[in-house]
């Protein structure tokens, strides 16, 4: 089967033999399990559980909160000990909503049955199930699997990838799935297949330093119409743009999915799960990650509770702090170092690395960047990383932009090749993470621009409109005073003109006769203008006070605010000035009068 | 337990930028050898005083800029420099020529620039050029290579060189001569037949001139070990070369009295492979992309060429390389590799608008 080949790319060691010397194992269950609501892309799910109640084992605790998010179930038996913020797995060891369980040890299941005859069940129904089992993605990203299964008629998928690559280094979890449980997988392929219809092709993608797997797999496949299409090991062919480019020779278009190419690409330990979600009915509160590197004396994959702490793992591989150089959560090229043991494996977590010095020994300072270009050779996307960097110091957005940052997959292969161990990627995240703040702040400010803007035609309109109001109540009154003198000399006349005329004398007379009755004197009418005035005045000077003030710290967004509002003092005190000039013009006219 | 936060990748292949230069020292040897075997002590005194000056002037600049002496001495970069002009530079030139030079590249192309990665003119070839257009006569005499010597004469020993260059002595009749490219820029009305039957650089010759064709071969060879351990990529050399004996073949014009010479004298004498395989590579001051690398490469090749036919200077490496520095950060702009994903390459100068309005 043909092959194609993704530019860039590196060869780091691989490491992946120390935690394939033994089976899958299981941990004890630990005292307890730590649950975080958002564990996947989208909306964090809802507790449906309270304070002190009982679980089962794959009982609900938490509710999907939309269209784009999954549900949380039991990993085990106990009591809710907790709902609140908790340190989580995170780059910026951040807090957030969880759900404690305390476990009582018995490690009950609730009741459970598959989709009563699945092979026959609709792709809604499928999906329905998918979702309720709280499936995201497994590889990395955590993108709700029913999500992705449902492009939408529009998009139809012709062909499934199931992404066996596992291009990390150190990483074995689907590896070591595949060799111990292939059939499975395999029924969760058929699963996947048909809720999008049967695709015409179904690959399965897997790197060749993986003969086991691939041996596996093979009897399962045969007469299934999935194909095993091994290619040479390369990072990051495991990238879902990398895979399929690797397998199709076509590309996602930037800034797109692959629905659009009418492809989707789904994890294989995902599959599994799946397949455990319609046929055994169970939700997913386990996964296998794998606990390796040097600083543990046990290197192994683990079938893992979701929700168990990292230390909990630790202990039970004789892991030795003295030796450990960094705990990592994820691979050594994309994972994210961990501060503390104390936070949970989530669904996505595949790798827990604890490498020791010598394996992975600390950073050495970064040198000045010579360009050497081995970043560009190494980059999967062909970009310029170099490029990127120096544009990234210089804070030059728009030249970034023009760079194709954001096409950058962050696989971390520049900075692995780096002479200079310049820490690129992390510039990226970071020019990446300001051009996102600086968009967000000209959508707000733009808003609040256009607002403004609309604010002053609207009080310019009002304006227009009482002005002409005014000239129309004017004429109104001049005319029903000729019409008043008139219908006193020849009111048989103005009666023989019709019914009309006479009522909308009568009106104008009324609305005079109010408009007397209403009217206070000219002097008091005069001080009230004058206060109006002052008032706006000073409350115009404080406003330029504020803005001028503001001026050095203030985002652009606070100033617009400011400006807007000495803008609309300035017109309230025109206005009012604009009253007092109609009042002594009409007061002057009376005179005359 | 707590652990260190550190960004990813954790992982880092062995390379550093001392270890990339350091490669590239070793590179130069084939041509130092051949230098050292065809014209005497000369180059090697050139690279070693290059050397030493420049290390002690990376360093007391480095100290001016209030950084870290040793750690900036480690990266080789000064030493790359400094053995790059000590190789251009004609052997048994006095020592303060190569005193200025070496200075001239250190602290005016780099340092004054920002420092290693910051320079836009080749450092080695901006000292080239200022000590081409101080001193002329004595970056204009060259030494005659061995198999050229009268009888009886040889090239200066160790300590005889040492005193040529440091004292002032002069060395012996005959020692020093024209180069390939100046005695054939200098035969005016004579076909080019003529001259390689009755000039000895040519006629005693392999393919393009005593001794100069082997140090040719000697850059040659150290480049090509470079590609392979890729440390920079094929296209700039191959796009100057072929640049070289394009125009060189356009304008050979039959071997007339008028044709500027061969594609193969021009491929083989003068600085052509030094240039191309350790001149126009210097990763800072060239272009970025492969692709401007091609035209980078092609840009410098074509300059070469027209120096070496209608300009006043026999060879022309180095203000062609100079040039081609200029046009760098231009060529950059419209050479961006097409990214996974889009339909086209896009130009470093698009503004934002320009991309959605597409």
């Amino acid at each position: 089967m043909k092959t194609w080949v993704t530019p860039g790319g590196v060869h780091p060691p691989e490491n992946k033999h120390q935690s394939l010397t033994l089976p899958i194992g299981t941990l004890p269950i630990p005292e307890k399990l730590l649950i975080p609501l958002s564990q996947h892309i989208g909306t964090a799910a809802k507790p449906c559980v309270e304070l002190g109640s009982a679980v089962l084992k794959g009982q609900k605790i938490a509710e999907a909160a939309g269209p784009v998010s999954v549900p949380m179930h039991a990993p085990t038996s106990g009591t809710i000990s907790a709902i609140e913020h908790r340190p989580i797995a995170h780059s910026s060891g951040m807090l957030a909503p969880c759900i404690e369980i305390t476990s009582d040890g018995k490690d009950q299941w609730q009741a459970h049955q598959g989709v009563a005859d699945y092979k026959n069940a609709s792709a809604s129904t499928l999906l329905q199930a998918i979702a309720e089992a709280g499936i995201a993605g497994m590889g990395g990203a955590g993108f709700p699997s029913a999500v992705k299964l449902n492009p939408g008629r529009e998009r139809p998928i012709h062909t499934l990838i199931v992404n066996a690559t596992e291009c990390e280094p150190y990483i074995t979890a689907d590896d070591s799935a595949i060799r111990e449980r292939a059939a499975e997988i395999i029924e969760g392929i058929g699963i996947l297949s048909q809720i999008l219809g049967h695709p015409d092709n179904i690959m399965i993608g897997i790197e060749d330093n993986k003969p086991e797997a691939i041996e596996a797999l093979e009897p399962h496949v045969q007469g299934s119409g999935i194909s095993v299409r091994s290619f040479p090991t390369k990072y990051p062919s495991g990238g879902e743009k990398q895979l399929i480019y690797i397998l199709t020779g076509q590309e996602i278009p930037s800034g797109g999915l692959p629905a659009d190419i009418g492809m989707v690409c789904v994890n294989i330990g995902t599959t599994y799960a799946i397949k455990r979600a319609i046929v055994d009915g169970e939700p997913l509160i386990s996964r296998v990650t794998t606990m390796t590197g040097d600083a543990c004396g046990i290197n192994r994959n683990y079938e893992t509770l979701i929700g168990t702490a990292v230390s909990h793992m630790l202990e039970h591989s004789q892991f030795n702090e003295e030796r450990c150089s960094r705990l990592v959560m994820g691979g050594p090229m994309m994972g994210f170092s961990l501060t503390s043991a104390e936070v949970p494996i989530v669904k996505t977590t595949n790798c827990i690395l604890a490498p020791s010095y010598q394996e992975i020994p600390d950073d050495e300072p970064a040198q000045p960047c010579i360009r050497c270009g081995l970043c560009a050779e190494a980059c999967p996307v062909s970009l310029l990383p170099q490029q990127l960097f120096w544009y990234s110091q210089a804070e030059d957005y728009e030249r970034l932009e023009a760079h194709n940052l954001f096409d950058c997959i962050e696989c971390g292969a520049c900075s692995y090749v780096c002479p200079s161990n310049i820490p690129l990627v992390q510039y990226y995240r970071h020019s990446k993470g300001e051009i996102q703040k600086a968009r967000a702040e000209k959508v707000k400010s733009d808003h609040a621009r256009q607002r403004f803007e609309f604010h002053q035609q609207r009080m310019e309109q009002a304006e227009r409109d009482k002005e002409a109001k005014r000239a129309a109540r004017r004429e109104a009154a001049e005319q029903a005073k000729a019409t008043a003198g008139a219908a006193n000399n020849s009111a048989a006349k103005a009666t023989a003109e019709g019914q009309s005329g006479d009522s909308a004398a009568d009106i104008i007379a009324a609305a005079q006769a109010r408009a007397a009755a209403r009217k206070v004197s000219p002097e008091q009418q005069l001080a009230k203008f004058e206060r109006s005035i002052a008032g706006a005045e000073m409350r115009l000077q404080m406003a330029e006070e504020k803005l001028t003030e503001a001026d050095a710290q203030q985002t652009d967004e606070q100033k617009n605010i400011l400006v807007a509002a000495v803008e609309a003092a300035r017109q309230k005190l025109e206005q009012a000035k604009g009253r007092l000039a109609e009042h002594i013009k009409e007061h002057k006219g009376e005179q005359v009068d | 337990m707590s652990f260190k936060q550190i960004t990813s990748p954790h992982a880092h292949a062995s390379q550093n930028t001392g270890k990339v230069m350091q490669l590239v020292l070793w590179a130069t040897l084939p041509g130092l050898l051949a230098l050292t075997y065809h014209f005497g002590w000369g180059s090697l005194i050139n690279v070693l005083l290059a050397t030493a000056t420049a290390v002690v002037a990376e360093a007391l600049i480095v100290q001016m800029r209030g950084r870290s002496v040793s750690f900036y001495l480690r990266d080789y970069s000064a030493a790359v420099t400094a053995v790059l002009l000590g190789l251009a530079l004609p052997p048994l030139a006095p020592w303060w020529v190569v005193v200025v030079g070496t200075l001239s590249s250190i602290v005016i192309a780099k340092h004054l620039y920002g420092g290693l990665g910051y320079n836009p003119f080749n450092p080695a070839m901006v000292g080239y050029v200022v000590l081409l257009i101080s001193f002329p006569i004595q970056m204009t005499s060259w030494v005659t290579p061995l198999a050229l010597l009268p009888e009886g004469v040889s090239h200066p020993g160790l300590i005889e060189s040492l005193s040529i260059v440091f004292a002032g002595y002069s060395p012996a009749d005959g020692v020093t001569g024209p180069t390939p490219l100046d005695s054939f820029k200098y035969s005016d009305g004579l076909l080019v037949e003529q001259i390689y039957s009755q000039n000895q650089l040519f006629s005693q010759a392999g393919i393009a001139g005593v001794g100069w064709e082997w140090v040719n071969l000697g850059f040659l060879a150290g480049g090509l070990v470079l590609i392979g351990s890729r440390i920079f990529t094929w296209h700039g050399p191959v796009a100057m070369l072929a640049a070289i004996a394009i125009m060189s073949a356009l304008f050979w014009d039959g071997g007339s009295s008028d044709s500027p010479g061969s594609p193969l004298m021009h491929l083989f004498s003068g600085a052509s492979m030094m240039g191309a395989f350790f001149i126009l590579t210097d990763p800072v001051s060239s272009t970025v992309s492969n692709r401007g690398r091609l035209i980078y490469g092609a840009l410098i090749g074509v300059l070469v060429y027209i120096i070496r036919a209608w300009g006043n200077y026999p060879d022309a490496v180095a203000f062609a390389v100079l040039l081609a520095n200029f046009a760098a950060p231009f060529i950059d702009n419209y050479t961006l590799p097409r990214t996974y994903g889009h339909i086209d390459r896009r130009r470093a100068t698009e503004k934002g608008e320009e991309e959605k309005s597409k």
